[in-house]
């Protein structure tokens, strides 16, 4: 072990959005148990690089666990087996002789560019659709002006912590972006800024989901275990009740 | 910086309600609980059978009679027989087209898929309500609309067709697997239900309605294999 762990990794090929793309075969020696994943894949672009192959595109950027962008799925699991985002995955994680297979977020509304590098645009526009409160301009009003009760400021913030990664779409086997949704609807909807556009903001965010092709949610759960910032499935059912209450209310 | 893949994305305009996913989905919430309150009924009708031939037989009779004088005769069977169809139309339309969002969803499947976090029940929702529904005509067939007796006796007798159906080992065998596929199908779908009519908000009611589900799935799947199994045993002849 002291001189790393030798792997096989299958990863997803594909030089362009029209290409067919298929499952590539890599061998990487010596790699630390203490190497994060994207580290790995770095030393295997390294290696790539110098045998004059192209190397193998995936997103990644602040490595902090903390932007969304990184994504992957890892032998089946979105962000591989720990809850945490591919980023702050270490090998420590997998062994010596283990194959990996790695593949691009799997969904029709998130095209892949290439090999493992989706378009997430999807989830830009279901926010741009009614992911916002819209303010008055002029100065920032004083923060304390409008009191939010404990709870509600709790779980706001809670699952204000989404990150919009796309795990959940990945994980899920209809392709729903539920929780997603489900997460920003309860964001809003909990703060007293959010109240006005309430019910017309989850119709419009819902009616989005569906024009960009996500599938309906049958509260499997695999979203939710999926998740690297652990948001729960009950923002699912905050999402389906405020949009009983818009149906409601006529929107 | 322009897309590079999504060649024209739009934002959609003038979204409704009532023409989300998610609308759909409370038509199958709804027509689903409709169904679980029927099962209850028939699966205490279906013990009838433990209080002997005339017991079962009375009771099958008065659902005929059920509300006379002010509703006709049959009356209340044929407004639950409408009820239930509509309901079944409902459920079953509701879910093929969520079926054909799901596989348009995800086109290009994984090499390697992983379920983490679902119950398996969860995962056999479409091709276990397939099952139910095809064991649904076989059931009518069997019993209500073409009263088929296997063992070649007598079918206008509810009680003589019962034990007759179930003294065959095999009839009781696929009843006794339609009954697991329910049992699957209310454990995801209650709690599913619930989570659809957005009563679960709290990690304390989630954890109720996947307790009510279970306890449901066990109660009605349970209470309806009872029957076969005391018949083929020689409990109920």
């Amino acid at each position: 072990m002291t001189d790393g762990m030798n792997l096989t990794l299958n990863i997803w090929r594909q030089t362009g959005p029209d290409d067919k793309g298929s499952i590539h075969s890599y061998q990487v020696e010596g790699i630390s148990s203490d190497m994060s994943f994207l580290e790995m894949l770095d030393v295997l672009n390294e290696q790539l690089n110098a045998r004059g192959e192209e190397p193998i595109a995936f997103d990644s950027d602040c490595r902090e666990g903390i932007c969304g962008m990184c994504s992957l799925m890892i032998n089946g699991e979105a962000h591989g087996p720990e809850v945490t985002t591919t980023c702050q995955l270490h090998m420590r994680s997998f062994k010596d002789g283990d194959t990996i297979t790695i593949e691009p977020w799997r969904a029709s509304a998130f095209p892949v560019i290439k090999d493992l590098v989706v378009d997430r645009g999807a989830l830009d526009r279901i926010i741009q659709s009614g992911g916002y409160i819209s303010a008055n301009t002029g100065s920032a009003p004083e923060a304390n002006s409008v009191p939010v009760p404990r709870d509600k400021a709790m779980r706001a913030f809670n699952v204000a912590t989404c990150i919009g990664c796309g795990a959940c779409v990945a994980a899920c086997p209809n392709g729903s972006a539920s929780l997603f949704v489900g997460a920003k609807i309860t964001h809003l909807g909990e703060l007293p800024q959010g109240q006005p556009e309430r019910y017309s903001r989850v119709v419009d965010m819902v009616g989005q989901h569906d024009h960009e092709g996500f599938g309906g949610c049958t509260n499997i759960g695999e979203c939710a275990a999926a998740c690297p910032k652990e948001i729960p499935l009950d923002v699912i059912s905050q999402l389906n009740k405020d949009l009983r209450t818009a149906l409601k209310q006529g929107h | 910086m322009a897309d590079p893949v999504t060649k024209h994305p739009t934002l959609i305009e003038g979204a409704r309600a009532s023409r989300t996913s998610i609308a759909l989905k409370f038509l199958m919430a709804v027509s689903g609980l409709v169904f679980v309150g029927f099962v209850l009924g028939h699966m205490y009708g279906n013990l009838k059978a433990f209080a002997g031939h005339d017991a079962f037989n009375e009771y099958a009779h008065h659902l005929r009679e059920l509300g006379e004088p002010m509703l006709p005769h049959e009356g209340f069977l044929w407004i639950m027989r409408v009820g239930l169809l509509v309901a079944l139309v409902v459920h079953v339309w509701a879910a093929v087209a969520l079926w054909r969002r799901a596989q348009k969803a995800r086109p290009i499947k994984y090499v390697v898929k992983k379920h983490t976090g679902a119950i398996p029940a969860s995962r056999l929702m479409r091709t276990g309500g397939l099952t139910i529904l095809i064991f649904l005509v076989w059931h009518l067939i069997n019993f209500t609309i073409g009263k088929v007796n296997v063992q070649g006796g007598e079918t206008d007798d509810p009680y003589n067709l019962l034990v007759d159906t179930f003294d065959v080992w095999w009839m009781t065998l696929i009843y006794l697997a339609a009954m697991a596929m329910l049992g699957a199908h209310l454990h995801h779908g209650v709690w599913s239900a619930c989570q659809t009519l957005g009563i679960t908000g709290t990690a304390q009611s989630r954890a109720r309605a996947k307790t009510l589900s279970l306890a449901l799935a066990i109660v009605i799947a349970g209470g309806f294999s009872l029957v076969p199994i005391a018949v083929l045993a020689g409990i109920i002849d």
